[in-house]
């Protein structure tokens, strides 16, 4: 059954006609042209689509589209402003803190989520809060000082 | 002048229709063919079309185009090799754009793995552009009225050098121009002390794209009318279909059901329609026995090994034995491994006008195109591969393309364009793993602590980085079987390359081995591996990791988890000593730090090189600790990453690299090499902590904590 549900993606007030139960990834990806969020695993275990909802990190995979009706969901697409990248994603760049690069929207979600809460992130809860994010390519090393430095600078 | 050259290449015989076809709508602009041949003979296997089929182009408004058959996936390449064709040129980098991996506009090529790309195909791009400059300068001549030796070049600009306000751009001299020329080995290429862009670090040029969700993958490809598919599998590789009732999944609205030899899908415009879809089916499959399992296949292997080829022989095995005064006689073992790239297998097809044209996450491009081409009963012109950005490979994408298959054949079938994408468990199932396999060696030292002996045995994993470097007189190395599943009926299902192919087990084994005797012969193991072998690159190497380590001598176990190991891979030389901390109880092994030494030749990118380290060094922890695929006949029994577990960020060591410098050598593999002694280094700094030898990889706690229990 179709219902209508309005939520705030990106910034924008959005209105849509879906059933419900439909995983928000698949509804980004495919009703709205949202690629930037990918698919890796489909069970919660990789984080590849990673979006934020209200300041929280979810995995759009098994988050059901109705849940966020009347919420705000931000993707990597709504990161940068009026072209200028968030410093995240700046960070990201500097850092080569990405290889094949389709881990790193899930990877740029979950530390955005993670500095809304607290802007003074240690190295360990860096760690802590990225440990449930799988980088294949295994750029550990620079997604952790990319999200470092990028705390610095939002300070 | 040009138009002798341009004439020259048009009358080749040669020269293939699409090649000509681009010169007919080719309007301006400088194009620069180059055989491929003369340097990529080491790419082996299969010989190259003697047509000139690659090409580099300085469009009118002063942008270069690249074309190479390579992808990207993460390892780089797509910086690199625009920096070598920027250098050679006199181009800034920003100012290349790179076309990778499109069957119909790039030349041929075998595939991007063995790390072959900056070896191989690097000299044949940067002959190109070097040849492109020429023509440039050229041209510049007459315009400038300036002899070619009184110009200068310099970020696109051509300068007269006695008159720097005499000048004209790329830009300026390619437009209106149509030139081609044919480059052969003549061309002169820059010497290491002219780089300006090579051997300097530069950043990704694909970041931007990539961090802000617009880089484009195979599954990004979307079109109005594109149906997603889900395809019907079997529970075990070797089952076979006996009964199969699609009657309800054709009831849903909207869902289309194919039905096909050895292909039944169900297709809808919504991918979770699709996987409804899919469910409702009812299938019957016939399983044959299991035959092994996880724990059966090693002893499986070795009975049913083929004949050995011996790889290295010198010296007298017998003499070796009289001759040694402490034999020593091992065996290791190596589960099979997942590749496991975040990105699934994933293809998207269209046709149009008889024309196929298929987005696919590929290592392998052209070799897709042909079995697309053969799979559809299709001239090879008919079929069109374009390789997005590919997310991850290791190998994984490079033996076959079942995905592009099947994408190419529904979306024939269906008259619509087709996306499918698999799942983790189809991509844990149809996964070509890395092969189980074992290593027998039986070796022998002096009282001195000099190798006499040296008898390799190596089953499924092939021979590479199994060369013998230390000085041991007498020596042979066997391999029975590859890594390669075409060779062998043995496993119970696909296995193909994983990064660094056969290499790791084989390093694991060797330096395992050399440690054992390290251990009996009471002394330290870097002054042992120093003392007995000769080659200098390797002294390099295994000095440099000791030294940025602060390595202090001591012979195993000394208690302080410390590790060493070393090897070659791609030509690529590297020195690897590890941390480790152990708890007893329970087996679990935290590595603490990494020190990492490469003498990789010429260096193109430095900070390309050292990522690449880093990645392997950390992908290395999860082959060495933990990645086992299980499995019960041909039922896969990990199908996600909840019990197949590769490394985290929680996992990861202090990790230090070294670049030995070797500019008398021309640029060597980068991308697998420094991944080849992790699970060696690692067994070895456990052996350091606890006393205890670990023989199988992957070292689970489980392993670690038997083998402590069995040496108390």
């Amino acid at each position: 059954m179709k219902e209508t549900i309005q939520f705030t993606l990106n910034g924008k007030p959005t209105s849509i006609e879906v059933e419900g139960d439909r995983m928000l990834l698949w509804v980004l990806r495919n009703d709205l042209g949202l690629t930037g969020t990918k698919y890796g695993c489909g069970e919660n275990l990789c984080g590849a689509c990673t979006v934020v909802v209200d300041k929280e990190a979810v995995r759009s995979c098994t988050l059901p589209v109705r849940e966020v009706r009347g919420k705000s969901v931000t993707t990597i697409e709504g990161l940068a402003k009026d072209g200028k990248l968030h410093p995240l994603q700046q960070s990201f760049m500097d850092h080569d803190a990405l290889q094949c690069g389709f881990c790193t929207p899930g990877m740029i979600m979950t530390a955005y989520a993670l500095l809304l809460k607290n802007p003074r992130l240690t190295r360990d809860e860096i760690v802590a809060g990225m440990d449930d994010n799988l980088c294949r390519c295994a750029a550990h090393k620079r997604i952790i000082q990319a999200i470092e430095s990028a705390s610095l600078q939002m300070r | 002048m040009e138009d002798q050259i341009h004439s020259g290449i048009a009358t080749r015989e040669d020269f293939s229709l699409r090649r000509r076809d681009f010169l007919k709508v080719f309007t301006g602009g400088v194009v620069v063919f180059f055989t491929l041949d003369p340097w990529l003979e080491g790419q082996g296997r299969r010989g190259y079309p003697s047509d000139p089929n690659a090409y580099l182009k300085i469009g009118e408004d002063g942008r270069i185009t690249v074309y190479t058959g390579k992808i990207e996936m993460g390892q780089g390449v797509i910086t690199s090799l625009a920096q070598m064709a920027a250098d050679e040129l006199g181009v800034a980098v920003e100012s290349i754009d790179m076309v990778m991996g499109d069957t119909d506009l790039c030349p041929w090529d075998m595939g991007t793995f063995g790390s072959m790309s900056t070896r191989f195909f690097g000299p044949a791009l940067r002959a190109a552009a070097a040849e492109a400059k020429a023509v440039l300068l050229d041209l510049a001549s007459r315009r400038l009225n300036a002899p070619v030796a009184n110009l200068t070049v310099d970020k696109g600009v051509i300068r007269v050098r006695t008159d720097a306000g005499r000048s004209v751009t790329f830009a300026q001299l390619a437009g209106g121009e149509k030139i081609a020329r044919l480059v052969d080995r003549k061309a002169v290429i820059k010497s290491i002390a002219e780089f300006q862009v090579m051997g300097k670090p530069y950043k990704r040029i694909d970041a931007r794209a990539k961090v802000t969700g617009e880089a484009r993958f195979a599954g990004d490809i979307h079109f109005p009318d594109m149906l997603y598919a889900r395809i019907l599998r079997p529970p075990a590789h070797g089952a076979t279909l006996r009964k199969l009732d699609t009657s309800a999944a054709e009831k849903l609205p909207g869902v289309k059901v194919i039905k096909e030899e050895g292909l039944t899908a169900v297709l809808h415009p919504d991918p979770e329609m699709a996987e409804k879809a899919l469910l409702a089916i009812k299938a019957e499959f016939d399983t044959p026995a299991p035959q092994v399992d996880t724990e059966s296949i090693f002893d499986y292997l070795v009975k049913n090994a083929p004949e050995p080829r011996e790889e290295d022989r010198r010296g007298d095995l017998a003499t070796g034995e009289k001759s040694a005064s402490i034999l020593f006689e091992h065996t290791y073992m190596n589960g099979y491994g997942a590749h496991a790239p975040i990105e699934t297998h994933t293809a998207v097809a269209k046709i149009e006008n008889g024309k196929v044209t298929v987005w696919a996450a590929t290592q392998t491009p052209f070799p897709a195109q042909q079995e697309i081409a053969a799979a559809l009963n299709l001239r090879i012109e008919q079929v069109r591969v374009i390789t997005p950005f590919v997310g991850g490979g290791f190998g994984g994408k490079s033996s076959g393309s079942r995905h592009a298959v099947e994408a190419a054949r529904l979306a024939r079938t269906a008259g619509k364009p087709v996306q499918v994408m698999w799942t983790r468990a189809e991509e844990f199932f149809f996964d070509t793993f890395r092969p189980a396999a074992v290593v027998k060696i039986k070796s022998g030292i002096d009282q001195a602590g000099k190798l006499h002996l040296w008898d390799y045995n190596v089953y499924f994993a092939g021979s590479r980085s199994a060369e013998q470097f230390y000085d041991v007189p007498h020596n042979t190395i066997r391999s029975y079987g590859s890594w390669s599943g075409a060779t062998t009926g043995a496993h119970p299902f696909g296995v193909g390359p994983w990064r660094a192919p056969g290499a790791n087990i084989n390093v694991f084994a060797r330096e395992s081995q050399i440690d054992i005797m390290v251990a009996k012969a009471k002394v330290d193991p870097l002054e042992f591996r120093l003392n007995n072998t000769s080659d200098k690159r390797m002294r390099q190497v295994l000095q440099a990791a000791g030294e940025r380590f602060g390595w202090k001598p001591g012979a195993g176990p000394s208690g302080r988890g410390y590790g060493i190991a070393c090897g070659i891979d791609a030509g690529t030389y590297v020195a690897t000593i590890a941390e480790v901390q152990v708890d007893r109880a329970s087996g679990q092994v935290k590595v603490k730090r990494i020190v990492c030494a490469q003498d990789m030749g010429v260096v193109i990118n430095p900070e390309g090189a050292i990522i690449q380290m880093e990645g392997c060094i950390t992908m290395g922890l999860g082959y060495a600790l933990s990645e086992e695929l299980r499995f019960r006949g041909g039922e896969i029994l990990d199908r996600n990453f909840d019990t197949y577990e590769i490394p985290r960020f929680s996992w990861l060591p202090q990790i230090e690299t070294v670049l030995v410098k070797n500019d008398d050598l021309p640029p060597q593999g980068g991308g697998e090499p420094a991944i080849i002694g992790i699970g060696a280094v690692i067994a070895n700094a456990i052996f350091d902590a606890t006393g205890a030898r670990v023989f199988r990889m992957p070292l689970t706690p489980a392993r670690v904590r038997a083998a402590i229990e069995k040496q108390s």
